[in-house]
């Protein structure tokens, strides 16, 4: 073992092989995301939560390492109180997407991380920036990300449209995500939204029973002949846990 | 005459890393480092947190320790299960304990648990998963009872059931089947010893004994091999050879505790006040 191995390097490590996206709309943007954790074949976390606090009316989610994801973002919260508390007011999108971005590049070398930072300012409204695998900040009315949304891209260009509401824009995050994570492997799970707007973060949870469902070949393969059990998620005491530390 | 060498070459030394190689090509691998292939679960319970861990550590294909502790302390009422590198989980686990103890005392008031997993995750991930602990950290404080994992790449997960380590498939099959929100203490404790159980039986870097930790809000109790599945039986027959079976021409008995006798000088006392 003279030169190093890539492969051997990150060998063991929790990925999150993942369906994110942010859309923003007149008045905020919605941002969300599956809540599969990997590592190789087995599923460490089936109700993680991919997005992550960064201030007040800004949050990123996250795709690629679980650690490395993980200790960006620690530190743009991090980096984003230290700003807040200097200004005397709350940071911008594209402050907190910029100091993301510095991160991710400087550090290209050891980091899987595709971040997506989206949120709401005084300045510019409503914004979303994406940021890919090796750093670079782009500005867009919408964004994908993680290993689902290569499925999604041209049913995202077919459909978005501009001048959306909160309700449209929240079901073309819903059905694009059901659709990444029926086709990609290692996302899936339940999905997870945030509605981000002037007025506060509002988080939304949809069940793995309760997707959105589109064709399933029924037309060829036929009706399945034996009715699925009740979902065992019919426990009814079950509590949501709280998510954000 | 040839004489040591009184100066070194100055920076790194790096003889011992062509020494390795050398071996290496010789066809002698390096020692391996002594692992827990591990079973380790945590569960939320209605009032606190039960962790839970197996008591086998093995170094290759063998057995190294057949009875050892794998729930560490961290403080009184946050406790910490490892899997993975045996000597990382101790040393890392030791290192957070202290910190812990030092941050209570500086600061005043008891630590939580999210503090404890905020130090572990950095310190794992400063390291880029060199130091191999793979840990199922639990406890209450102020907030209430908070259970996590810490991958050894240093990526967290918060959830109300955990498990981890080579067994965490079979025992999470068993969280996945049996566990209830809001569980009994003694629903919980044996959710947890049958998990654990599912990890001995089904996987073979898990074995021996159960140990359980109970934490609620004013109590900690550490059950240590609650459950003993592997006890050894009474042999049926004795295997003893009967006295002088071996022959011997010569008897010779040696002294081996040697007497010594000391006068003591007098001096100064040590100054004790």
């Amino acid at each position: 073992m003279d030169r190093i191995d890539m492969h051997r390097l990150k060998q063991g490590e929790v990925n999150l092989g993942t369906s994110i996206m942010a859309v923003q709309f007149d008045g905020g943007v919605v941002i969300g995301a599956d809540s599969r954790t990997t590592t190789g074949s087995y599923i460490a976390n089936r109700v993680t939560d991919k997005l992550t606090f960064l201030h007040d009316r800004i949050y990123c989610c996250r795709s690629g390492s679980a650690a490395d994801t993980q200790a960006i973002a620690d530190f743009g919260h991090y980096y984003l109180q230290m700003q807040a508390q200097v200004l005397g007011s709350a940071p911008s999108v594209l402050t907190a997407a910029a100091i993301m971005e510095k991160m991710c590049y400087q550090n290209k070398d050891q980091l899987s991380a595709g971040i997506i930072v989206a949120g709401w300012d005084e300045k510019a409204g409503p914004s979303v920036y994406n940021i890919p695998l090796g750093g670079g900040l782009f500005r867009q009315p919408w964004a994908i990300g993680g290993s689902g949304s290569t499925y999604v891209y041209g049913y995202c260009d077919a459909t978005y449209q501009e001048g959306w509401g909160k309700d449209e824009t929240v079901n073309f995050v819903k059905n694009t995500l059901a659709l990444a994570m029926s086709r990609d492997g290692s996302s899936g799970g339940c999905i997870r939204m945030c509605v981000i707007t002037k007025d506060g973060v509002e988080r939304k949870f949809i069940p793995g029973d309760q997707l959105p469902r589109f064709w399933e070949g029924k037309e060829i393969l036929g009706e399945a002949t034996q009715k699925p059990p009740a979902a065992i998620s019919a426990v009814s005491d079950v509590a949501p846990m709280a998510v954000e530390v | 005459m040839a004489a040591a060498a009184v100066y070194s070459n100055p920076g790194f030394d790096f003889s011992n890393l062509t020494r390795n190689n050398f071996l290496a090509e010789k066809g002698i691998p390096l020692p391996k480092a002594t692992s827990t292939g591990t079973t380790i679960v945590g569960c939320i319970f209605e009032d606190g947190i039960i962790l839970g861990a197996d008591t086998r550590a093995t170094e290759g294909p063998i057995v190294a320790d057949k009875n050892c502790e794998k729930i560490h302390y961290i403080t009184e009422s946050i406790r910490c299960c490892g899997a993975g590198t045996a000597a990382d989980t101790e040393f890392v686990t030791n290192l957070i304990s202290s910190n812990m103890e030092l941050h209570g005392l500086t600061h005043g008031r008891k630590p939580r648990v999210v503090t404890a997993m905020t130090m572990l995750k950095q310190y794992l991930f400063r390291y880029q998963g060199h130091v191999g602990a793979a840990l199922v950290l639990g406890g209450v404080d102020s907030t209430g009872p908070n259970l996590f994992t810490i991958a050894p790449h240093g990526s967290t997960d918060k959830l109300p059931y955990v498990t981890m380590g080579s067994g965490s498939l079979a025992a999470m099959a068993v969280f996945e089947s049996y566990w209830r929100p809001n569980m009994s203490r003694a629903d919980a404790l044996q959710l947890v010893k049958d998990a654990i159980s599912a990890g001995i039986f089904n996987d073979l870097g898990s074995g021996s004994n159960v140990d359980a930790c109970i934490i609620t809000a004013n109590h900690t109790e550490m059950l240590r091999n609650v459950e003993m599945p592997n006890e050894r039986v009474q042999k049926e027959r004795s295997y003893v050879f009967r006295k002088g079976t071996t022959a011997w021409k010569k008897e010779d008995i040696k002294k081996l505790v040697l007497s010594e006798e000391v006068t003591p000088i007098s001096g100064e006392a040590m100054d004790t006040d």
